[in-house]
């Protein structure tokens, strides 16, 4: 790059040339991400369009499932699907604040950094393990431990009782949504702490110059402050559940039906898929398949589309306060 | 008690919880590995690393798995990685905050997080399909359309944290955008790249759902693209899931050889992305 090059005109047709070659491949690149999220959509539309256009709205709302009289419908791993994501919501919410807390406001400097990173690698372990672990180490302990006590302490209760009724199976829907559970905390605690640290400190010293406790200054400064983005954190963590496959697949049982009992086997949308969709014989039985995909990629879509959402007006607001 | 005594309790009683709450987040961490390394430890083997898989009942290792993942992961990168650096370099550099960015950075966040079994549906639509059968190739490409968002948003956030000054130098010397990037903004971004490349590696590594029905699986050894290909994932899958003991065995080795790998790629990602950030060493 030299003073002659610059002023030599084929030497400067060619930067231009290349200019617009670099410009077009990063475009073409960039809109690639488009095309992949609408062709992902189009294809599930085309594959499911045999089973909707056969079944109408009764894909949606019937419990059958029967490969061999090729009947499908979509209730019982619809249900699924969204009864283990709400247990998971039970147990990784609490648990991910406390933890987005313990890391923001009361960690030493030295331990920060360890204790985050730990959490973190929960995240990067892929989901296959969970699933093992989940069916051969969580599973056994939770029949012979937990589920027992939940049956007989649990099960009188009126109206909540209804949902720890029968056998532990040990493998079932309560289990599914245990290791969901798990799987999801890094991801919600991830969120939350980043949005914590968000809260200006004025605020929070303001609030500890009243007196406030510790505890007060997180439920009425820094909590209050990062709602918006503590819900977006929540509901990544829903989209997380709602599409995780293997470690479900391990430990729901796969039932095709709708149990009133959290304890029996069960199964979701991603797990009837993951377990049937290479064995599927006939066009229906594979078209039904995906349009359960289908599904939930709507639903998955939905939640995460508005997590995002949530969390894009956050950065906003932040940049513009900063 | 008094409201003082109260105010202090519930205090107390509130951060003890939070801290307990992380004392489970990481007993889980420390349960999980534990089981890894105690019923996996058992089958590690050279014949492991030099067998292929065998038939219930009979000895063998994992060569032939271990040989496909590496392949499909290491093709998935090479497709999904160039792409995925280019979209992010249009993010960071051309297009910054034109709203057609916006809409990009959106979706990317979507696929980001989106489930991966229906990036294998999408797959087996796309090329299992037209093909006629599943195929190495189609798994690799299911691996690509993972690593893609994954890639994009760290290459556009390593590229922001080079210093504007640095691309006005370049500017003022009459280079062209792309020689700007090409020859200062790529080698200053050069390790929070690479790390970016890692972290897409550690994530695509382990991933299962979206091999299922795309490269699904294979017996013996394979190094044919078009054919179905044996890999980590889903040997561990089917392996666990049967009855026979040998079987099991293999598939908890298998589960702490890809677990170790990925904490490993991922603690090293991690070290490199501390060491670069502003808060860090530089």
């Amino acid at each position: 790059m030299n003073a002659v090059a610059a002023i030599d005109p084929t030497h400067a047709a060619s930067q231009r040339l290349r200019e617009r070659a670099f410009r077009a491949a990063t475009f073409a690149a960039a809109l690639l991400v488009l095309l992949l999220l609408g062709g992902v959509a189009v294809s599930l539309l085309a594959g499911s369009w045999p089973a909707f256009s056969h079944f109408k709205l009764a894909f949606l709302t019937r419990e059958i499932w029967n490969p061999v009289t090729d009947q499908y419908g979509a209730l019982a791993p619809v249900y699924g699907t969204l009864v283990t994501s709400l247990l998971a919501l039970l147990l990784a919410v609490p648990v991910s604040f406390g933890i987005a807390i313990f890391l923001t406001e009361l960690a030493p400097v030295w331990l920060k950094r360890p204790v985050g990173v730990a959490i973190e690698l929960l995240a990067a372990v892929p989901s296959i393990i969970y699933g093992i672990w989940g069916l051969f180490v969580l599973a056994p302990v939770l029949q012979r431990h937990v589920q027992p006590w939940l049956i007989d302490h649990v099960g009188p209760v009126p109206l909540l009782g209804k949902l720890f009724q029968g056998p532990p199976f040990g493998i079932g829907v309560f289990t599914a949504g245990f290791v969901l559970g798990i799987m999801v905390i890094p991801f919600i605690s991830a969120v939350m702490r980043d949005v914590f640290e968000t809260v200006p400190d004025v605020l929070k010293e303001s609030g500890y110059g009243l007196g406030a406790t510790t505890w007060e200054v997180i439920w009425q400064v820094v909590v209050p402050y990062a709602r918006t983005g503590i819900i977006g954190g929540i509901m990544l963590g829903l989209g997380r559940a709602l599409g995780e496959t293997m470690a479900v697949t391990f430990v729901i049982g796969n039932a095709h039906r709708i149990g009133s009992s959290l304890l029996a086997p069960g199964t979701t949308i991603s797990a009837s898929i993951a377990n049937e969709f290479a064995e599927a014989v006939g066009a229906l039985y594979t078209s039904s398949l995906i349009g359960l995909g289908a599904l939930l990629f709507f639903i998955t879509f939905s939640v995460i589309a508005a997590a995002r959402l949530l969390l894009m007006r956050l950065t906003r607001k932040a940049l513009s306060t900063a | 008690m008094s409201r003082r005594a109260v105010r202090k309790v519930t205090n107390l009683v509130a951060l003890g919880l939070s801290g307990l709450a992380t004392v489970i987040g990481l007993f889980f961490l420390a349960a999980i590995l534990w089981t890894l390394l105690k019923n996996g430890l058992a089958g590690m083997s050279p014949r492991l690393f030099s067998a292929m898989t065998p038939p219930p009942g009979s000895s063998g290792g994992l060569l032939n798995a271990i040989y496909g993942s590496v392949a499909m992961t290491l093709i998935g990168i090479l497709i999904g990685g160039p792409i995925g650096i280019l979209a992010g370099t249009f993010l960071a550099e051309y297009g910054r905050a034109t709203r057609l960015s916006t809409v990009i950075r959106f979706v990317n966040d979507v696929l980001l997080s989106a489930p991966s079994i229906i990036i294998g549906l999408f797959v087996y639509e796309l090329l299992v399909v037209r093909m006629g059968h599943f195929s190495a190739i189609a798994g690799a490409v299911a691996l690509a359309i993972i690593a893609i968002p994954v890639t994009v948003r760290t290459t556009e956030d390593m590229l922001n944290l080079v210093p504007q000054g640095m691309k006005d130098a370049s500017t003022a010397m009459g280079a062209y955008p792309w020689r700007t990037v090409v020859s200062v903004i790529y080698p200053a971004a050069r390790s929070g790249m690479v790390t970016g490349l890692l972290l897409a590696i550690a994530r695509i590594s382990g991933e299962t759902a979206p091999l299922l029905f795309t490269a699904l699986n294979n017996q013996f050894w394979s190094s044919d693209l078009s054919a179905p290909m044996a890999n980590l994932p889903v040997v561990i899958f089917q392996f666990a899931l049967s009855p026979y003991p040998n079987w099991q065995q293999l598939a908890w080795s298998g589960a702490l050889l890809i677990t170790l790998s990925i904490l490993v790629l991922s603690i090293i990602a991690r070290v490199a992305i501390s060491s670069l950030s502003p808060g860090g060493r530089r």
